[in-house]
């Protein structure tokens, strides 16, 4: 034992004296390492920070929340199908809630895109949000200022509107919004509350910080036509545990409400985050194997070159090699001397890969929340590592076999 | 007591279909404390004979005994710990690793052995300064003569205190005042109890030897008594290891 650490120190002498002794050539051979090693670091981080962002965004909306739609968000029903469906009205809304008992809270959803306007100011395409003072037990909202709208606002139908962080940001900079009125398409609405950043940025349209909420009359009476758009009905199930309970009552108690029989199809859909999930997930996975791939791909022409350079290596230092094996070293000390050399011009390469990786992910980050992780380290230190001894297996066993005599005799 | 017994050893090249004896049957035996001369011209099998002895190579028939262990049938890794353990090789082209100063390689034995890194400084030292480099420890082998390296060499075969020290033509490539020392420095290794044995093809660096054994075509042509041994009267530097 004591004899293999005294081996290991000497091959790691060697290895380090010889990455001195030829530099360039190391650096040079090192390169397809970086670049293998810094792919792989960044395309872990991004795929982190994607999935960190989504799954940030989805926690938003509630694994506990279906959605009672005309519109199946991810499904196999034909699109023509959806479409001969009527739209799901208020009035049927109001029959379905005492339809159902096992949700924790209900509200019905409408959404318009508006312009809005404050002073000189003006946001296209805002999406605005009708629903009733419910909708805050529904979702799972913090507020950075004021409150949402309270049952009677929302029955009298005011002109009261919560606002999305990245809206509020855009229209009050300095963050004096509540108690201040905007224009959306022209009607006036009182700020009463401000949400605090959701973070939730990968779900588009989705995103609480992108929208303003008001009373669901409101929008009714100036922006949609009930006949024209669908309502989505938001139910919140208790708990985790009860979604699949609530949804059962919930198809039930909608298909009452639709006067279907046995035999007809469901014309309406109830959706659910874990269908988004699913999807983002087979998005995601296609994304990881490609990014895999490429990656290996780019390791493999690494590795290649380390072998390249070691089998170089083995055959420069045949004579060193005898002599070391006439006087007594074993095939595995030669063996092991060639992987730690291997191995360390790995390293290097992985640890330069590293700092790369890191200084790009700090620039990408800009536009793209990344971060390297403390992970990564050890993904970087594993994988060079690995391709090390991988790579210089070969030239390594190739010199740990040769013949003593004819090693001596090489010149 | 034989350090080294041989029994009708022959040795085979294959050369395509073409078999090549460069050892046709070789028997002899080596004593302790014996200084043996191996003779004969280039081609006479002398070398095969020398990497036999020195466990580089295994014959392809025949015995080999080293202090009565059978090793012509052992695997490279047991061959490889009786060239540390026991043999002291020196060769003509001295063969130190270049890019080490002469304390690393005359350390490098004592690695494999597995000594302890202070053991190994504290007997390379000594060794060192047994052959007279003292002052040379930290030198690499280009800022060394041909005389000091050799002398490294020397030490490295002597610090493990080896059965037997193998030298292949160790003056080859010294001036003949370098390698009068040289030689001297093995009548002292030898005179203090060491097994020594020079392969040569030169004349009066076999005179030195107590017993010089000839070989030719594969064969002992003759195995006598040195009658005219030279003792070196260079003056000697070697103290005791």
């Amino acid at each position: 034992m004591l004899t293999f650490l005294y081996e290991l120190k000497e091959g790691l002498i060697i290895a380090l004296n010889s990455i001195r002794a030829n530099k360039i050539r190391t650096f040079l051979t090192t390169l397809g390492i970086v670049i293998g090693v810094t792919s792989v670091v960044l395309m872990s981080t991004a795929i982190k920070g994607i999935d960190g962002a989504f799954q940030r965004g989805i926690s938003s909306m509630g694994s506990d929340v279906l959605y009672v739609d005309r519109w199946a968000w991810f499904s196999n029903v034909e699109w023509w199908k959806m479409r001969k469906r009527s739209n799901i009205t208020m009035a049927e809304y109001e029959k379905f809630k005492n339809a159902v008992k096992l949700p924790a809270a209900i509200a019905p959803t409408i959404w318009s895109n508006e312009t809005i306007k404050v002073g000189e100011k003006s946001v296209e395409n805002v999406f605005i949000s009708g629903s009733t003072s419910d909708f805050q037990y529904t979702t799972n909202f913090n507020y950075s200022q004021g409150r949402f709208y309270n049952d009677i606002e929302s029955r009298s139908s005011r002109y009261v509107a919560v606002l999305g962080f990245e809206v509020a940001n855009n229209l009050f900079p300095r963050g004096d919004g509540l108690g201040k009125y905007i224009k959306v398409s022209g009607i006036e609405y009182k700020v009463i509350g401000i949400l605090a950043e959701q973070g939730s940025f990968m779900l588009g349209n989705f995103n609480p910080d992108k929208r303003v909420y008001v009373p669901i009359g409101t929008v009714f009476k100036h922006f949609v036509n009930t006949n024209f758009r669908s309502i989505t009905i938001e139910v919140k199930a208790h708990n985790t545990g009860m979604v699949q309970d609530t949804k059962i009552e919930a198809i039930g108690a909608m298909r009452k409400v639709r006067g279907l029989s046995y035999s007809d199809e469901d014309d309406f859909s109830i959706n659910q985050q874990e269908g988004l999930t699913q999807s983002y997930d087979s998005t995601v996975g296609v994304i990881q194997i490609a990014g895999l791939f490429i990656t290996g791909l780019s390791l493999f022409v690494g590795a290649i070159g380390i072998m390249n350079i070691m089998f170089v290596s083995v055959k420069e230092r045949t004579k060193e090699i005898g002599i070391r094996k006439a006087i007594g070293a074993k095939r595995r000390t030669i063996l092991m001397q060639f992987l730690l050399e291997s191995s360390i011009i790995c390293l290097i390469g992985g640890l330069l890969g590293l700092l790369i990786a890191v200084l790009m992910s700090m620039l990408i980050n800009q536009w793209l929340p990344t971060s390297v992780q403390y992970d990564a380290f050890i993904i970087a230190v594993t994988i060079s590592l690995l391709t090390g001894i991988i790579a210089g297996f070969a030239p390594a066993f190739q010199a740990a076999k040769l013949d003593p005599v004819e090693a001596l005799r090489y010149e | 007591m034989n350090i080294i017994t041989i029994e009708n050893i022959k040795k085979v090249y294959k050369i395509g279909t073409q078999e090549i004896f460069a050892l046709r049957d070789v028997s002899l035996n080596i004593d302790e404390n014996e200084y043996v001369a191996i003779m004969g011209p280039s081609g006479s099998g002398k070398s095969t004979l020398m990497n036999m002895l020195g466990c580089l190579d295994t014959p392809s028939y025949g015995r080999y005994e080293f202090k009565g262990v059978n090793v012509s049938k052992m695997t490279d890794n047991e061959l490889a710990r009786i060239r540390n353990k026991e043999i002291g090789f020196v060769f003509q082209t001295f063969n130190l690793l270049s890019r080490s100063d002469s304390l690393h390689n005359v350390e490098l034995p004592l690695i494999y052995a597995g000594l302890s890194s202070g053991e190994r400084k504290e007997r390379a030292r000594k060794a060192l300064e047994s052959v007279g480099l003292g002052d040379r420890i930290h030198h690499k082998p280009n800022e060394l003569s041909g005389g000091q390296r050799q002398r490294v060499a020397i030490a490295r075969a002597l610090v493990t205190k080896p059965a037997i020290i193998l030298a292949d033509e160790p003056t080859g490539n010294l001036d003949s005042k370098t390698g009068e020392e040289i030689m001297a420095l093995f009548n002292e290794i030898h005179s203090q109890g060491n097994t020594v044995i020079v392969v040569t093809h030169e004349e009066y660096i076999a005179k030195h030897a107590k017993r010089v054994i000839r070989i030719k075509d594969g064969l002992i042509e003759s195995d006598a008594i040195n009658e005219e041994r030279i003792i070196p009267l260079a003056e000697s530097k070697l103290n005791s290891i």
